[in-house]
């Protein structure tokens, strides 16, 4: 167990630096920053100024390796835009991406879970073809349209629940949380269910494939003839058997969970690093766009090793390959 | 005393969209206390649609849509699915061909075996525990308690098997369905497991049906046979008989083909052609065209069942060694 962690930390610090690379001269090569910076009545002097001020006068192989030895010390650089540094921006609004990215997550496993196992036990019903025909909508649906659909129905229309914003904050052990309150359950609530809309159909597809082919399995079979009764055996067999890809997937869903929070992000105006990324983006602002892409990189890694983790806890067939390995 | 299982004109049919597929039309038998029932038959025949039935484990598109099921006098045909819970496991017990297949692959071995005694009697974790390390001890599965904390790949296919018995024997029922539960194993742990099914339940006096496509295991194994064909018992009767004297050309040409003792590399002889599709059975007799003994009659009429003197029953209009019978 231990010699397989460590080859993956080993893997994820690889992939971790390959990115640096990848992505410090993907960003170099779009658009030369500076003339986003300056304003129009600067002369050529004071351009160059700036441009050295910023350090974007020397070559890029020098300016990677300045940026390669700050990196390493946790550094990406100072916002053009802000003047702050880049990561300590990002880190800042992280909290209340991942917030927003986890009851998504939450979301897709109450919602999608019970309704997927539903069609997959009883396919030919009508309400298992309702669901599954629900199902393709959210995977057809633009979340952008959704979610203006979203707030005009119960934030303008009903008037429920609140259209923007996040609600107020306390922070446990150092964490950000909007979560405590009722008023942070009314904001997260509308963003959350429109960055959940795809996830929830695709853990009603992964619930009920996984149902549908387990309920056919020997094993649930025999279990019914030892005298099981219905619940035990949907809720032990056939749901521990699910579980396995459910979690596999979701758990790397997490990431594009983050990655789509950009949209819902700007839509509903939520605090997030995926506004930031927007801002950044329209503004050439390359530190922060670096810094938000080393972040997301590094939040990809750590779940796809915790995704290892969990699968193999949970199948323990698992466990036998990599011990014989 | 009563039979253990008495099953009369059971019809279980499948309603496909290819068509009503009739995998049992009207089977009759009737098994003893402590007794080995061989039920055989070519893939197909609705062996295991049988032993599904009498567990309750026929699901849609398939339905019992006649006959009746009695478990220690019980009628279980129409009785519902909280019903049937109670019956399964401590009634009748059944063990699958598959091993590797039975087991959930995600569970340990103690998990599955605990909950199967609390699903019908109430004792703590810890007796029922207990009960299950007796119970693999029983079946020779060598140090028991930490075998329980195993996963089920981390057993062979024999053991797997074992473990299964060992499941189905945890409530002493009067009956097992033994759905073919040696075919997927290799020769050696086939007899091994076959010799000691054979010495627990005569200890305990439980009845079996042991079904299988193999005569060679029901000769040294059953107490009597019933010959299953399309659907139909063609044939039944205390297994010596049936096989030294076999009225139905179909049990015949079953015999015929097994390997002959002392004949090694002698060819065998195969039933020629196939089973008809169960969704269109023939009028006549549903043998009629692979048998060499076909008369006008068999392709009018689906025979009957005819009695024979001890308590053997044939369905063919014409059978063999009647001559046999008569000595
Ligand atoms: N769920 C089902 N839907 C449709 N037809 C079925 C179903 N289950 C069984 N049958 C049909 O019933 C017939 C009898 O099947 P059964 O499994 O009882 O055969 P068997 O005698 O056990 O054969 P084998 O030796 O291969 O196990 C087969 O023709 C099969 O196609
Ligand atoms: S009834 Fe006729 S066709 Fe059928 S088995 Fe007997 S002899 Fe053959
Ligand atoms: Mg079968």
């Amino acid at each position: 167990m231990l010699a397989f962690i460590l080859r993956r930390l080993a893997q994820a610090l690889f992939v971790i630096a390959a990115m640096l690379v990848i992505v410090f001269f993907g960003v170099n090569v779009v658009g030369d920053p500076i003339y986003m910076l300056i304003s129009p009545e600067m002369d050529q002097q004071q351009i160059a100024e700036t441009a050295r001020a910023l350090g974007l006068d020397r070559p890029i192989w020098e300016q990677f390796l300045v940026f390669l030895k700050n990196a390493a010390q946790g550094d990406l650089g100072r916002s053009f835009v802000h003047g702050e540094s880049a990561i300590k921006l990002i880190l800042h609004r992280m909290p209340a991406t991942l917030e927003l990215a986890f009851v998504a997550l939450v979301l897709a496993i109450v919602i999608g879970l019970p309704l997927g196992l539903y069609a997959g036990l009883k396919p030919e019903s009508r309400l298992s073809r309702f669901i599954m025909a629900v199902s393709i909508l959210g995977f057809s649906l633009p979340t952008f349209w959704v979610g203006l659909m979203l707030i005009l129905t119960f934030a303008v229309g009903l008037g429920w629940l609140p259209a923007t914003g996040r609600g107020p904050t306390v922070s446990i052990l150092g964490l950000e949380t909007s979560l405590l309150s009722l008023k942070g359950w009314q904001h997260v609530a509308l963003p959350a269910l429109n960055l959940a809309l795809l996830k929830i159909s695709l853990v009603i597809r992964l619930a009920r494939a996984g149902a549908r082919e387990a309920a056919l399995m020997d094993y649930v079979k025999f279990a019914r003839a030892k005298g099981l009764s219905q619940s035990r055996i949907i809720g032990v067999h056939i749901l521990k058997n699910i579980m396995i890809p459910i979690v596999t997937v979701l758990g790397l869903e997490f990431g594009s969970l983050v990655a789509f929070s950009v949209v819902t992000e700007t839509i509903f105006a939520w605090p997030g690093m995926g506004r930031l990324l927007l801002e950044a983006i329209t503004r050439l602002d390359r530190p922060v766009i670096v810094a938000y892409v080393m972040v997301v990189v590094v939040l990809f890694v750590t779940i796809n090793l915790l995704v290892d983790l969990v699968y193999s806890a949970l199948d323990p067939r698992v466990r036998l390959t990599e011990a014989t390995s | 005393m009563a039979p253990v299982l008495e099953v009369s004109g059971l019809k279980t049919h499948f309603f496909t969209r290819a068509g009503t597929v009739k995998s049992v039309d009207g089977v009759s038998f009737h098994v003893e206390r402590g007794e080995v029932l061989g039920l055989v038959g070519e893939s197909g025949s609705g062996k295991s649609v049988t032993g599904f039935s009498v567990m309750g484990l026929i699901d849609p598109p398939g339905r019992i849509v006649e006959g009746s099921i009695k478990l220690n006098g019980k009628e279980l045909v129409g009785l519902d699915e909280e019903g049937f819970r109670e019956v399964r496991g401590r009634e009748v017990a059944m063990i699958f061909q598959d091993p590797m297949m039975t087991l959930n692959p995600v569970l340990r071995v103690d998990t599955q075996m605990i909950e199967a005694v609390t699903a019908h009697d109430k004792v703590s974790h810890k007796a029922a525990r207990e009960r299950s390390r007796d119970a693999l001890a029983k079946v020779g599965i060598p140090s028991p308690e930490e075998r329980l904390n195993a996963y089920p790949h981390q057993f062979s296919g024999g053991m797997r098997q074992r473990v299964a018995i060992a499941i189905a024997l945890l409530h002493r029922p009067p009956l097992i369905i033994c759905d073919e539960p040696t075919t997927a194993l290799d020769v050696t742990i086939q007899s091994q497991i076959l010799a000691e099914m054979q010495g627990l339940c005569a200890d305990t006096g439980t009845a079996l049906v042991w079904i299988t496509h193999d005569l060679g295991v029901v000769a040294g194994l059953a107490d009597r046979i019933a010959v299953m064909y399309a659907g139909r018992i063609v044939e039944t009767g205390a297994v010596d008989p049936v096989l030294d004297t076999p009225l139905h050309p179909y049990t015949s040409g079953l015999l015929g083909s097994l390997p002959a003792e002392g004949e090694p590399g002698a060819p065998l002889r195969q039933i020629r052609g196939s089973t008809p599709s169960l969704a269109r059975l023939p009028q006549g007799c549903a043998f009629a065209a692979r048998c060499d003994y076909v008369q006008a009659d068999c392709l009018a009429l689906a025979p009957d069942v005819t009695p024979f003197p001890g308590a053997r029953g044939v369905r063919c209009h014409h059978p063999l060694n009647l001559a046999g019978v008569a000595a």
